[in-house]
């Protein structure tokens, strides 16, 4: 490739005809979040083991679960608030995209101010990881998916400032379907989690 | 790309099924109930259900190509024979 070609190279372009169909990048994401998959079953699986083979409490009696179900839902409106951004730059309004990328930062930054508090609360009360088998599994699971949350929220907040600098367009937005596959997964996971942990 | 090809899912829907099921889950685990299989059972199938719906719609699953299902599918199966093998092993009678 001389300079001339390397110059007007579209990277995109090449995405387009990929031999499997589907954009590098998104193919990317999906085997990412296969792995992650992974990770995530052997957190629940060992969270389940564990609790099948010891006395167990009621998580309902130390945790506050009307708390935490607020930030569930905070969690699932912050996803359709990213997957209705992708509806917009698809659909070629960028001012709507860029509404609702900010207000998806929003609710992230929400849901990791909650867990913060809710943390906080915990820990002043005495339930900290070392207190309990309950406790030691509470914080590593609900803390990578925490740290998944934070990592999704620096994301976003790069995406919607290469959104403000108009780098996103109607032809050209696999980066935010691509961080979309993310976010949402992070909702998925949030939404098994509240379940097992919390609710059981 | 493979998502602009399909009409697009009515996302509002999705939430409020969302909302409706996650109202319902937090319901059922409130109750007092009898059995904790019961208790537990529920959730999990409610939290599913919810899951399934996040994949399909909002990751567009349902539109995408084969290949990334099939993907996707054959870690879900693989998580389910590691959770499996270790409920086993715990509910089971050992020798």
């Amino acid at each position: 490739m001389d300079h001339a070609d390397a110059m007007t190279f579209d990277p995109h372009a090449v995405e387009d005809e990929t031999t499997t169909g589907i954009p590098h990048d998104k193919l990317g994401m999906w085997v990412f979040l296969c792995s992650e998959v992974m990770f995530f079953t052997g957190l629940i699986g060992s969270y389940i083991v564990l609790r099948f083979g010891s006395e167990w409490p009621d998580p309902k009696t130390q945790l506050n679960i009307w708390l935490t179900a607020g930030n569930t839902f905070i969690l699932i409106c912050s996803s359709v608030t990213m997957v209705k951004a992708l509806e917009w730059i698809q659909r070629g309004d960028t001012r709507k995209m860029k509404l609702f990328m900010c207000l998806t930062l929003l609710g992230g930054s929400i849901f990791l101010g909650v867990q913060v508090f809710e943390y906080r609360h915990l820990l002043h009360e005495g339930f900290n990881p070392h207190v309990s088998l309950f406790g030691s599994t509470f914080y590593t699971m609900t803390g990578f998916h925490g740290f998944h949350v934070f990592c999704g929220v620096v994301c976003i907040a790069f995406c919607t400032g290469k959104a403000f600098l108009g780098k996103y367009t109607q032809q050209h937005h696999l980066g935010i379907e691509t961080l979309g596959l993310y976010w949402h997964f992070v909702d998925l996971v949030w939404i098994l989690l509240f379940a097992i942990v919390y609710l059981i | 790309m493979t998502t602009e090809e399909h009409t697009t899912p009515n996302y509002l829907a999705i939430f409020w099924w969302l909302l409706g099921l996650t109202i319902v889950e937090i319901a059922w685990a409130v109750l007092p109930h009898h059995s904790k299989l019961v208790l537990g059972g529920g959730i999990v199938a409610m939290a599913i259900i919810k899951a399934v719906l996040v994949a399909l719609y909002f990751m567009h699953l349902k539109f995408e190509r084969k290949t990334l299902g099939i993907l996707f599918a054959s870690t879900l199966i693989l998580g389910m024979i590691l959770v499996s093998v270790g409920i086993g092993e715990q509910v089971l009678p050992r020798p």
